[in-house]
């Protein structure tokens, strides 16, 4: 209730503004009420009589709405069913039932306790993921709003308990709680002010008005008797349609798209609006056009999968060899083997029947060689993924002070995905910027103020100023070093100036731009919201001194009088205003006219009030301007103006506008400055502002009262023509207008998204803007974050034509081949430029793009769109959005990476292989539907380039390490069989093979997984082409996995061969004692325990104390086992009592063959490695060597040469901007040089020194 | 109002702070860590130490294993009498025929005492699943657990009840006997110690006698003294370590006298144990041991091998080094430069 004292200044509402207006929102359907009744547009909505929805046939549903996968019933099967889909599991689950017959070769525990422990937790981890789901909506179920109980009385109720049929007050700032009819508001004329930025995107607010009958309900109490029905369409997904009729006392009034309130967007500016339920919970079209979370995988699993497929052939393989192996060999041998004495009818060794026996031993294989396929793996990488997702959720340099959030990754099988992100769709509002303009640059009467040099040039003439040495020497010998220096400097100090020499006033100009690169070095943090704008020339009312006095004060005033806004509140000790308005660039103008001394305090019904700095006499005067006319702004039209007389009586009409929709109405001699402006407007959006041109035109009142009635006449229009009267009158007045020159608004980028987007650029990977706000927006953004330079071949693709109706099979075939001739054309153009070098941009309208996307379109669309080193979508519904990327991802098969912060962006983050929603926003959803939540954009640089690019060499290390491990240990299982006629006896004790995944070979593998590191942080992010090598997954090729495949073999193979060749059949003791299979299979084992080990500590490139200890303890729990296991009673340890103390220990040749057996399986990764690192190194070897000889130290140059070498394929992002820039400027200087070079030896002196004899 | 207001944005404010993660080298992956590079120097260095280590090893084995005398004396098919050739089944079976069979073995160097006797198996899978599970540990180790025969399938019990002890591997047990003779001097064989000390301490117990062994229908291998407990029957203990690979060699004996050079040992056996119907042969072997167990040149030749490959990676990679250098950390052969002249490609 603090703020109600500025509210209460709110006399003036703006709905009187509409007053002047010329546009209405007007329905532009023919008629679809005769649609009614119908099948489609059934609904009967019974207003304040939701009593009449609690039973059939209008019973609807409630407002309850869930996003949550399970509930308490369905949680148990369709998380079990989930679970079961993973083949492997399958497989598990197979044999843990078999483990129960007497067919498995282990206890049955060994075999159930993993699944269980497997299954269960992966559902927790789906339980408690749905549990949040579920907390959030009970969050969002919970909020309340009042709801009419009957006789005008209205409580809180919570959003879940709405039915359809409510009547309800939503207060300012509240959101809709379900899809509303509006019948009234706090403004007579019954509009409101809705933002919708969460369902479209679009952050301009949007006027909603009611139905002319429900205007009188203007309080509580006129609702206790008011009795209305809707006939309206069904549910649908539509967000722009909506056809209905409202039926009250007998008469019946159609409604539109303009009465409807949609759920999840927001009542801005309005006190109050009282609205009925129409559609309500999951029949809202925000919730219809939400599409369910999938569960996504990533890349790597989905390739570990067809693994997994690929061990599963080969165990299906030896335990088809074993079964037949063991049927022959037991009919043919074993039953002259009497010391089994074949004769009982146990099944399993029936001679008489093979095939019976073969198959059970089938079966008993495929437990048996179960180890093949890794259980545990699963588990490891559930572990190591949650372990890796606590560690980037921790991570210090994630974390946004403003917000105090940090990154949550809220999905975490997604890690590794993030290093192989290829392509960033990305939102604009929200997102990349944070929907607040500044005022930043003018160019008033020919003359630019507002700083001239800008970030991309400063940066390029630093670069070049130590790039010049170097330079120097190499230039024409007789010119000395200092003098090319001193030219280069006057040629960057040229480039900026040249455009102060078209204006014509070369020397203040040459003074000035010097003084405001300075100034802008200086970066300062203003303190005025929507202003950041320095200029000597202007400020502090220095701008009373410019000559052309007329027109600056002209060009301040259409700032403070052309606009929409009203002031709203008054800062107590600088008595400087606030503004509301429908768009935040009016804001910031009104902002920067206050700033300049224009201050717009007060708006009546039909004036405007200034406080004016009057240069002659130094003062600040009141100023009434009486507001005749406002020819109001929309997309179509790209032009506002007012009409306003001043106290002199002269009628001023204001106008601004798109540059060219003002410069194609100038007058004659209004043109004094255009050659001038444009050169600034061409600056301005190469420095990403959005300009607006200002005129103005001087009418004669006579002039002004003809037109008047003709535009009196077209506003009390009523039908299809209105329109188009009301275009003609204005273009009637809004012509002859005399230019004053630009402003450039800024609409603010967060906070270090250039950097990012450059860092991102530098790793490869593309980057395209979706948008829903208009075009000129969209190339602004793109050109403030680089994704766009001036020397870009821009296609445009767009309908020649809008039509809002439903385009008809003509209309539509039409379009197609307009898209069709476009790409044609575009293609051409391509190919004829040559150069590939040449980076394009590609600029999509989104309904270009909706045709662009049909499915015989696409094929010519999509390779373009891929091409192209930037895209740009702009108007682009939610809709588009998930379907491009759909396209994206399916079409090019590459990662996609989604990220946004609005609802508008839920279906493309849904879509995309990871979504990624921005947190530090008000709106939920999209952090909702996300699998990683970011609290800033600029976090998005090193969650990839670092996380992502360690977690997918750590995962896919780890996976490839884990087939390599399971089929050291599983084929020796084979191996065994085959010199035991595949008799299926297990080679090893129970204990060993259960804690094999368990203990001996778990703990390195996680550490593996969690803190391994090729390169550190910095280097990550100082070369981030390292992250490429995750994009073309060079790390699990079939390759790699293949050749870890046949690592595992040769392991196994040693192993065993070494082991029974030396053991069998002679004594390994001096005793005389021979090993019997107990012994043979521990000493075999402690070298799988060895040999496994080993391995991943030469797979390991950074080891800190925890690998250590895990490594090398593994080992040691190896032994430490086998001592507490043989210390147990032969009772307990059977037949591995006493095996280390007795048998293996005091044997040397125990020791001698571990030894041997480690180093010979270890040899060939071994020698692998040292001829990959030596004669084939990879960029991260390289790096590494760089680091370890310290050359980022001692050889800077290097490094930051390798470095800019690193990222020379980039074509967006800041750095490449530098990089062309400078091209630009040597190309000048060499230019420059051979001018000199000509004038000088052209010059007579020269020729006669150069003639002259020596 | 206000004041509440304002307070309990103060708390907030603070609980706010405390979410901003706190720093440790461990959350924020910064452990000190060592690092460690493949460089060439390494690479040589460490094939070098394989093969210095390697080297002596392989030696000291070779040498230790050319120290053991061993003699191998295949005898089952020359022990069959000359009329039971074609029909040894017959000869073996048969429990009329004579069995005793005498061979005589030259010493070809001296063998130190004790001289170690076993016998060799061939084609005899002891690792067969069925022979290795029909055993009852238990009932070996107490005579408590008499009645626990239920893995001893299909020899669990007699009409007398149940057998001691059970199962397929007791059942079979090896019955060819050796006596030894050098210069008609009878040499004593000791049965001591032949099994592992851990057998009559802690699986066989004192207590166990053998109960209704080999008394059924079929008669597998040896007999057992009833009178002498399990854990005194150390025949039974040796067979009873189930062996891994089909052919296998078991401790028979030990001979406690040094045996000379050129001494002929006369070898009486009595040939009852049935290989000939699986074709499995049966061997005499005599041998001393060394500190790495019997003759075994196996180990020693591949420490050997082993050892001189990596010697000889060690000079190739030397000279690879030598003639197609690549300076650690040469830029050229970075991705983004191998395109660029002077780079690497490949």
């Amino acid at each position: 209730m603090a703020g109600s004292s500025g509210r209460t200044k709110r006399k003036i509402r703006w709905s009187k503004l509409y007053s002047f207006a010329c546009f209405r929102p007007v329905t532009t359907e023919n008629d679809p009420s005769q649609l009614l009744g119908q099948p489609g547009f059934s609904r009967v909505v019974f207003c304040n009589e939701p009593q009449l929805h609690k039973a059939k046939p209008y019973k609807y549903p409630k407002n309850y709405v869930s996003t949550t996968k399970y509930n308490v019933m369905t949680f148990l099967p369709k998380a079990l069913f989930e679970q079961f889909r993973r083949v492997a599991n399958l497989y598990f689950l197979l044999a843990a039932v078999l483990s129960v017959t007497s067919l498995a070769p282990f206890q049955p525990i060994s075999l159930i306790a993993p699944l269980v422990f497997v299954v269960g937790v992966s559902m927790i981890k789906e339980a408690v993921e749905d549990w949040h789901r579920f907390l959030q909506d009970l969050n969002v179920n919970s909020r309340t709003v009042k709801v009419h109980i009957g006789d005008g009385e209205f409580i809180e109720k919570p959003w879940q308990g709405l039915c359809v049929g409510d009547v309800v007050k939503v207060n300012k700032n509240e959101y809709f709680p379900s899809d509303l009819l509006l019948l009234s508001s706090s403004y007579e004329d019954g509009i409101c002010y809705v933002e919708t930025m969460n369902l479209d995107g679009e952050t301009n607010l949007k006027v909603k008005r009611c139905s002319e009958a429900t205007l009188g309900l203007v309080n509580d109490q006129s609702f206790g008797l008011f009795r209305a029905t809707v006939c309206c369409e069904d549910p649908n997904p539509h967000l722009y349609t909506f056809v209905g009729n409202l039926e009250l006392k007998n008469a019946s009034f159609p409604l539109c798209p303009a009465s409807l309130l949609l759920r999840d967007s927001k009542l801005r500016n309005t006190d109050y609006i009282y609205g009925v339920v129409i559609f309500s919970g999951p029949d809202t079209k925000a919730v219809r056009n939400s599409t369910r979370s999938p569960s996504k995988r990533s890349r790597i699993e989905r390739k570990m999968d067809l693994v997994i497929y690929l061990l599963f052939s080969m165990l299906l393989l030896i335990s088809l060899v074993t079964s037949i192996g063991f049927a022959e060999f037991l009919k043919t041998e074993m039953i002259k083997w009497w010391y089994l004495s074949l004769d009982d009818n146990d099944p399993f060794f029936q001679p008489q029947r093979p095939e019976v026996s073969g198959f059970l031993q089938f079966i008993r294989a495929l437990i048996l060689y179960g180890y093949l396929i890794p259980i545990s793996l699963y588990v490891s990488i559930e572990v190591v993924k949650v372990l890796q997702a606590m560690l980037i959720n921790k991570d210090i340099k994630l974390y946004d002070e403003v917000t105090c959030k940090s990154v949550q990754t809220r999905t975490s099988n997604l890690n590794e995905e993030l290093g192989q992100v290829e392509m960033i769709l990305s939102d604009k509002t929200g997102t990349l910027t944070c929907n607040q303009m500044e005022f930043r640059k003018c160019s008033i009467a020919g003359i630019s103020y507002g700083g001239d040099v800008n970030e991309i040039d400063r940066a390029a003439s630093k670069r070049m100023n130590v790039d010049v040495e170097s330079y120097c020497f190499s230039i024409d010998e007789f010119e000395t070093a200092s003098q090319s220096c001193e030219m280069f400097e006057f040629s960057v100090g040229d480039i900026s100036t040249e455009r102060a020499i078209l204006g014509g006033q070369r020397h203040e100009q040459n003074y000035s731009s010097a003084e405001n690169s300075r100034i802008s070095n200086v970066e300062e943090e203003f303190a005025i919201k929507g202003f950041n704008f320095r200029d000597g020339r202007l400020m502090n009312k220095k701008w009373m001194y410019r000559s052309n006095l007329s027109d600056v004060t002209m060009f301040f005033r259409v700032m403070a009088l052309c606009h929409t806004g009203i002031p709203v509140e008054e800062d107590e000790l600088t008595h400087k205003l606030k503004y509301e308005a429908e768009s935040p660039e009016e804001v910031s103008f009104l902002v920067a006219a206050q700033e300049f001394g224009f201050q717009f305090f007060r708006r009546s019904q039909s004036s405007m009030f200034l406080k004016e700095f009057d240069p002659p006499t130094g003062k600040e005067v009141e100023r009434k301007y009486k507001l005749l006319n406002l020819l109001e702004f929309c997309s179509a039209r790209k032009r506002m103006s007012v009409i306003v007389s001043d106290e002199d009586g002269q009628i001023i009409l204001l106008c601004k506008g798109a540059d060219n929709i003002i410069f194609d109405r100038l007058a004659e001699n209004g043109r004094s400055y255009q050659q001038a402006t444009t050169l600034h407007l061409s600056n301005y959006a190469e420095d990403g502002f959005r300009t607006l041109a200002f005129a103005y035109r001087k009418l004669e009142a006579a002039e002004y009262e003809q037109w008047n009635s003709i535009f009196k006449v077209a506003k009390t229009t009523i039908g299809p023509e209105r329109e188009e009267v009301l275009e003609k009158a204005s273009e009637m007045i809004e012509k002859d207008l005399i230019l004053l020159g630009v402003a450039a608004v800024e609409d603010k980028l967060q906070k270090g998204v250039p950097e990012c987007i450059d860092k991102l650029a530098q790793a490869g990977i593309k980057i395209w803007l979706l948008t829903g706000d208009k075009k000129e927006t969209a190339i602004n953004i793109g050109f403030a974050c680089s994704l766009l330079r001036q020397d870009m071949k821009q296609f445009h693709l767009s309908l020649g034509r809008e039509t809002a109706t439903i385009p008809t099979n003509n209309q539509l075939k039409a379009m197609k081949d307009d898209i069709l001739n476009q790409l044609e054309s575009f293609h051409k153009l391509k190919s004829e430029e040559g150069n590939d070098n040449a980076p394009l941009a590609l600029v999509v309208d989104g309904k270009a793009l909706e045709i662009a996307l049909r499915s015989d379109v696409k094929d010519q669309f999509l390779p373009l769109a891929v091409n192209c080193a930037s895209v740009i979508c702009c108007r682009v519904s939610p809709k588009q959005k998930a379907l491009i990327t759909r396209l994206v991802k399916e079409h090019t098969g590459k990662t996609t990476l989604a990220i946004g912060d609005g609802a508008n962006d839920v279906g493309m983050i849904q879509e995309a292989d990871i979504g990624v929603g921005i947190s530090g926003m008000e709106g939920m959803q999209a952090v909702m539907a996300s699998d990683i939540a970011l609290p800033q954009f600029r976090f998005l640089g090193r969650l990839l380039i670092v996380h992502g690019h360690w977690c997918y060499k750590r995962i896919s290390k780890m996976v490839l390490y884990f087939v390599y491990k399971n089929i050291a240990l599983g084929l020796t299982l084979f191996y065994y069989e085959l010199y035991s006629r595949f008799a299926g006896e297990v080679f090893y004790d129970d204990w060993y093979m259960a804690l094999f995944n368990v203990i001996l070979t778990s703990l390195p593998v996680i550490s593996l997984g969690v803190l391994e590191q090729d390169v550190s942080s910095e280097v990550c992010l100082q070369f981030p082409a390292l992250y490429q090598q995750g994009m073309k997954n060079i790390y699990f090729t079939w390759y790699r996995i293949i050749g870890w495949i046949v690592n595992g073999v040769v392991a196994s193979l040693v192993i065993f061969l070494a082991n029974i060749y030396t053991f069998s059949p002679n004594a390994f003791q001096k005793n005389g004692q021979v090993a019997d299979i107990t012994h043979l299979g521990a000493m075999t084992y402690t070298c799988i325990i060895w040999t496994v080990n080993c391995q991943i500590a030469l797979i390991i490139n950074r080891f800190t104390w925890i690998q250590h200890l895990f490594i090398w303890g593994s080992i040691m729990i190896w032994y430490v086992f086998l001592l507490v296991y043989g210390a147990f009673p032969p009772a307990y340890s059977q037949r591995g009592f006493r095996v280390l103390i007795e048998a293996l220990g005091p044997a040397p040749l125990y020791w001698a063959v571990t030894l041997f057996v480690v180093v010979v399986s270890l040899l060939p990764y071994f020698i692998h490695i040292v001829i990959q690192r030596s004669f084939y190194p990879l960029d991260d070897h390289v790096i590494q060597e760089m680091k370890h000889c310290r050359k980022d130290v001692a050889d800077k140059q290097m490094w930051e040469r390798e470095r800019s070498n690193s990222m020379k394929m980039t074509q967006v992002g800041v750095s490449a901007r530098v990089d062309a820039r400078i091209r630009v400027l040597k190309e000048q200087l060499h230019h420059k040089k051979q001018l000199i070079y000509r004038s000088v030896t052209s010059s007579p002196i020269f020729r006669s020194l150069t003639n002259s004899p020596a | 109002m206000d004041a509440k207001d304002g307070a309990s944005d103060l708390t907030s404010s603070t609980k706010k702070k405390s979410r901003r993660p706190k720093y440790s080298q461990f959350t924020q992956q910064e452990l000190p860590a060592c690092k460690p590079i493949l460089t060439p120097a390494w690479v040589i260095l460490i094939f070098v130490a394989i093969g210095i280590v390697f080297l002596p090893i392989g030696f000291a084995s070779l040498f230790a294993s050319e120290h053991v005398v061993e003699i191998v004396n295949h005898y089952d098919r020359d022990c069959v009498p000359p009329n039971y050739v074609d029909n040894k089944l017959a000869y073996i079976q048969s429990s009329k025929t004579n069995k005793t069979c005498i061979r005589r073995v030259t010493i070809p160097k001296q063998m130190k005492s004790p001289v170690y006797i076993y016998y060799q198996l061939d084609h005899f899978y002891q690792n067969h699943r069925r022979y290795v599970k029909s055993r009852s540990d238990g009932q070996l180790r107490s005579k408590s657990n008499e009645k626990k025969t239920d893995t001893c399938a299909p020899e669990r019990y007699t009409a007398n009840g149940a057998i001691v002890p059970c199962g397929l591997v007791a059942w079979s047990l090896f019955n060819d006997t050796y006596k030894f003779s050098v210069n008609n001097k009878q040499l004593g064989v000791s049965k001591k110690d032949i099994t592992w000390k851990s057998d009559p301490k802690k699986k066989f117990g004192s207590d166990v006698y053998p109960k209704n062994f080999q008394s059924g229908g079929l008669i597998g291998g040896a007999k057992l003294n009833s009178s002498i407990p399990l854990s005194e029957q150390e025949d039974l203990m040796v067979w009873m370590r189930t062996s891994t690979l089909p052919t296998f060699r078991k401790l028979y004996g030990k001979i406690e006298a040094d045996l000379e050079a050129d001494d002929i040992v006369t070898v009486t056996i009595e040939n009852n144990y049935n290989t000939y119907i699986f074709g499995g042969n049966k061997k005499l072997v005599l041998s001393t041991a060394s500190w790495i167990g019997g003759k075994n040149c196996l180990l020693g030749i591949a420490y050997l091998t082993v050892g001189g490959l990596c010697l000889f990676l060690a000079i190739s990679f030397l000279l690879l080094y030598l003639f197609k250098p690549r300076p650690l950390g040469d830029t050229s052969y970075l991705s983004w430069n191998r395109s660029a002249p002077g780079g690497h490609i490949y």
